[in-house]
C-alpha cells in the first residue's frame, strides 16, 4: 500500500520557487489502479517523479511517502536506487521512444539488470514466461526498438518495468500514442498484472479519461499543483463534487459528436500561475459557483467513504 | 491544394543499411481547400513518416508530393522557403523538438529572422503573445523559459503557437492534442475548427477516434503503412467497410459501456513490420480468405469518395 501524506514539491527557478505540488495526502491501496488526471501542466508528471526521482530542480519542501509500511527516502536519489524497479517502477512519459535506438532489447535489460546487481540468465525464464503472457516473440530481444510497432514497444517496456515484481507501478501517459485496440491492449495487460501480483498498486497518469472508466478502481484529480478530488471510478463520473472535475468530465467528447453539430465547450480562462499562485482556492478565477469563502483554501476532505474533495461547495 | 501519388518510404536499418523497412507504400490522397482530414492508424503504421514526408523532412523513395501543383521534391531552397510559409506542421513528441540548451520561445524568434526580419520587437511580441493566448496560454508563465521548464502539454501548444504566427495555408498536425487534457483538448480542436473556417487545411493526425469525428470532413485509415479504408468522416464511422476500421470503431473506449461486455477484441498481431505477399491485415483478419494472404488488394471506390482495399468487399 501507498501513502502519501502532505507531500510538497517544488522546482526551484531563478525567478523562486514554482509550485507544482502542493500538500498532497492519499493512498492507493493493494490491489488498486488509480488514474491520475488533470489539466496540462496540473503537476501529474511532478507528483510521479516525485516518489521516485526526486532531483534537482525539484525540491522536497515537505511530506512523507511510505510504501508497505516502510518510509521512502525520497528526497536521496542515491538512497532510492535501492527501491527502484524493486519496490517502485516508473515508466515515464515517452518511454516507449527513449529507448535506446541502437542496443538490442535484450541488451538493453541485460544492463538494466546488471546495474541493480543482478544476472541476465538467471532472471531469462521468469522475462521469457512474461513475454509470452503479454504475447510477445522472444525475438523481441534480438530487435532493434525501431523494429517493433508501437503497441510491441509498450507492452515491451511494461514487462521490463515490472520485471522484478514492485509492489508500486507508476506510469506516466503509456496509451497516448497507441491506437485504440493497441490501448486496450496494453490496458488489459495492466489489469492482468495487478491480478497476477506482479504490481500491487497502480498509478496510471493519462489524459483518456475514457480509458480510465475502463480499467481504473479509483480517480485522482489534480488542478494547478493540488489535488482536487478522488473517488471511486464510477463516483468521479456519475457524482463529481468539485466544480472543475465537473467541468472536466463534462468536456470529455463522445463518438457522434461533430463540431459543426454540436460545439463542446472547454472550461473558460487559464489556470493560475504556479510561480505566485493566489491565495485561496486555485480554480476560484474559473469556478462558476465561488464564493467569499473561497479565498481560504479548501481542505482535501473525506466527504463519504474512499470519496475525498477539497471544494468548499462540497462539505 | 495537396496531393500525395503513390508515395513510398522505405528507412534502412542497421549498420550497413542492409534491413529494409518499408514505413509508407504506395499511398495516394489529396486535401482539398479548407478540409480537415484526418489520417488515423496504430502506432508505427507510418502516420507521422507521412506528415514528415509533406513538409520534406525526410526524402520519399518513390510517388510524388504537390503542392498547388508543383512537385515539392523539385523545389529550390526559394521555392521550400516560400513552401514552408504556406506549410507547417506540429510533430508529436514536444520534447524532441525542442533544443534543451535554447529557451522554448526561441522558436519564435526562429520565425522572426526567418520570415518576418522587418517587424519590431514591439509588434513582434504581441504577435507572439496574441498566438500562445490563443492556444490557451498564460504568457507570462510560459515565456522565457527552458523546455524542461514546461509540461508536456505546454510545449506542444508552443509548436501550435508558432504554426500561428505564419499566415499558413495547411497544417500538419501530428498528434497534437494527445498531450492535452480534455478541456484544453476542445479548446484546440475548435481553434482548429476556426481556422479552417478563415480558409486553412489540416492533416490531422491521431489515435483518438472520438476527436478525428468530431473535427474531420474526411478520414484515411492506414494500417502498417498502406491506406485501409478512405471517405468521408460520417461514412467511415457509421458504416465502416474494411475490417480493420470495424474493429477500431468497436474497441474505442466508451463512457456507457464497459470494455468487458463487448466482444474481445484479439491482441495486436505480433509479427513486426515487414513486407507481405497479401493483405497486410490478413493476419489479424477475421474475413480473411484464401486470396487474400496471396494478393495484395487494391484500393478501390466502393461508393461515392469512399474507398477501401479489401477483397472481401
Ligand atoms: N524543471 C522545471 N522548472 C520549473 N517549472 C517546471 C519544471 N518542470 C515542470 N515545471 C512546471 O511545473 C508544472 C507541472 O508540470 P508537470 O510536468 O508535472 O505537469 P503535468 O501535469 O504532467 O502536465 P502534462 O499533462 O502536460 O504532462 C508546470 O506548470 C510546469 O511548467
Ligand atoms: N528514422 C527512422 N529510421 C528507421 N525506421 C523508422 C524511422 N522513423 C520511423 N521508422 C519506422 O517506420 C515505421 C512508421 O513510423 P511512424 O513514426 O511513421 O509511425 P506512426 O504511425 O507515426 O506511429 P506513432 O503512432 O507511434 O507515432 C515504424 O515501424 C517506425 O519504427
Ligand atoms: S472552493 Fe470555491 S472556488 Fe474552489 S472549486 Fe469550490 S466553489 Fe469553486
Ligand atoms: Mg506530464
Ligand atoms: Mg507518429
Amino acid at each position: 500500500m501507498l501513502q502519501v501524506e502532505n507531500l510538497t514539491v517544488y522546482y526551484k527557478t531563478l525567478r523562486g520557487y514554482v509550485r507544482a505540488l502542493e500538500r498532497a495526502t492519499f493512498t492507493v491501496a493493494d490491489g488498486e489502479i488509480m488514474g491520475l488526471a488533470g489539466e496540462s501542466g496540473c503537476g501529474k508528471t511532478t507528483l510521479g517523479h516525485s516518489i521516485i526521482y526526486l532531483r534537482p530542480p525539484m525540491n522536497y519542501i515537505e511530506g512523507r511517502v511510505v510504501l508497505d509500511g516502510q518510509e521512502l527516502p525520497i528526497w536521496d536519489m542515491e538512497r532510492m536506487r535501492e527501491f527502484r524497479y524493486r519496490h517502485v517502477s516508473l515508466i515515464p512519459q515517452y518511454a516507449m521512444n527513449a529507448l535506446n535506438p541502437t542496443r538490442k532489447i535484450g541488451k538493453m535489460i541485460a544492463e538494466l539488470l546488471e546495474s541493480r546487481e543482478m544476472n541476465y540468465d538467471e532472471i531469462l525464464p521468469e522475462l521469457k514466461r512474461r513475454l509470452d503472457l503479454v504475447q510477445l516473440s522472444h525475438d523481441v530481444l534480438k530487435m532493434y526498438p525501431i523494429e517493433l510497432s508501437g503497441g510491441m514497444k509498450q507492452r515491451t517496456v511494461m514487462v521490463v518495468s515490472t520485471l522484478l515484481n514492485p509492489s508500486l507501478l507508476i506510469a506516466d501517459e503509456i496509451t497516448s500514442a497507441l491506437d485504440v485496440s493497441t490501448q486496450k491492449a496494453v490496458c488489459e495487460m495492466l489489469v492482468e498484472f495487478r491480478d497476477r501480483g506482479f504490481v500491487k498498486s497502480t498509478i496510471i497518469i493519462t489524459h483518456d479519461i475514457s480509458i480510465l472508466y475502463q480499467i481504473a478502481d479509483s480517480i485522482l484529480v489534480m488542478y494547478a499543483g493540488q489535488l482536487s478530488e478522488k473517488a471511486p471510478t464510477e463516483t468521479i463520473f456519475r457524482d463529481a463534487r468539485h466544480p472543475y472535475t465537473q467541468m472536466l468530465i463534462g468536456s470529455l467528447p463522445k463518438v457522434g459528436v461533430r463540431y459543426q453539430e454540436e460545439r463542446l465547450r472547454g472550461i473558460p480562462g487559464s489556470p493560475p500561475q504556479l510561480l505566485d499562485p493566489p491565495p485561496g482556492c486555485r480554480f476560484r478565477d474559473r469556478c462558476p459557483v465561488a464564493f467569499d469563502r473561497c479565498v481560504e483554501v479548501p481542505p482535501f476532505l473525506e466527504i463519504s467513504p474512499g470519496h475525498f474533495v477539497a471544494c468548499w461547495r462540497a462539505y | 491544394m495537396l496531393s500525395l501519388e503513390r508515395v513510398t518510404k522505405i528507412y534502412r536499418l542497421g549498420a550497413f543499411g542492409l534491413k529494409k523497412l518499408v514505413a509508407v507504400r504506395d499511398v495516394s490522397f489529396e486535401i482539398g481547400e479548407r478540409e480537415i482530414v484526418s489520417l488515423i492508424g496504430e502506432s508505427g503504421s507510418g502516420k507521422s513518416t507521412i506528415g514528415k514526408l509533406i513538409l520534406r523532412l525526410i526524402p520519399l523513395t518513390s510517388g510524388t508530393i504537390r503542392f498547388e501543383g508543383m512537385d515539392i521534391s523539385a523545389m529550390n531552397s526559394r521555392c521550400l522557403k516560400d513552401y514552408y510559409r504556406k506549410v507547417q506542421g506540429v510533430f508529436q513528441d514536444p520534447f524532441a523538438s525542442f533544443n534543451p540548451i535554447f529557451k522554448a520561445d526561441r522558436i519564435f524568434r526562429m520565425v522572426h529572422d526567418e520570415f518576418y526580419p522587418k517587424m519590431g520587437a514591439r509588434e513582434w511580441s504581441e504577435k507572439v503573445e496574441g498566438a500562445l493566448r490563443a492556444v490557451g496560454l498564460n504568457p507570462p508563465d510560459v515565456l522565457n523559459k527552458f523546455p524542461h521548464q514546461l509540461s508536456g502539454g505546454q510545449l506542444q501548444r508552443f509548436l501550435v503557437a508558432r504554426a500561428l504566427l505564419l499566415d499558413i495555408r495547411l497544417l500538419v498536425a501530428d498528434e497534437i492534442i494527445s498531450m492535452l487534457d480534455a478541456s484544453t483538448r476542445v479548446d484546440v480542436l475548435n481553434l482548429l475548427a476556426d481556422l479552417r473556417a478563415r480558409g486553412l487545411s489540416i492533416l490531422f493526425i491521431t489515435h483518438d477516434l472520438s476527436l478525428g469525428y468530431y473535427i474531420s470532413d474526411r478520414a484515411i485509415i492506414l494500417y502498417r503503412g498502406r491506406i485501409a479504408e478512405m471517405g468521408p468522416t460520417e461514412r467511415v464511422y457509421n458504416r465502416p467497410l474494411h475490417p480493420y476500421t470495424e474493429m477500431l470503431m468497436e474497441s474505442v473506449p466508451r463512457l456507457d459501456r464497459k470494455w468487458e461486455e463487448e466482444i474481445r477484441v484479439e491482441r495486436e498481431g505480433d509479427a513486426a513490420i515487414s513486407a507481405v505477399a497479401g493483405c497486410v491485415y490478413a493476419g489479424r483478419c477475421p474475413k480473411a480468405m484464401d486470396i487474400c494472404t496471396q494478393q495484395e488488394p487494391e484500393l478501390r471506390e466502393a461508393e461515392t469518395g469512399h474507398f477501401v482495399a479489401c477483397w472481401a468487399k
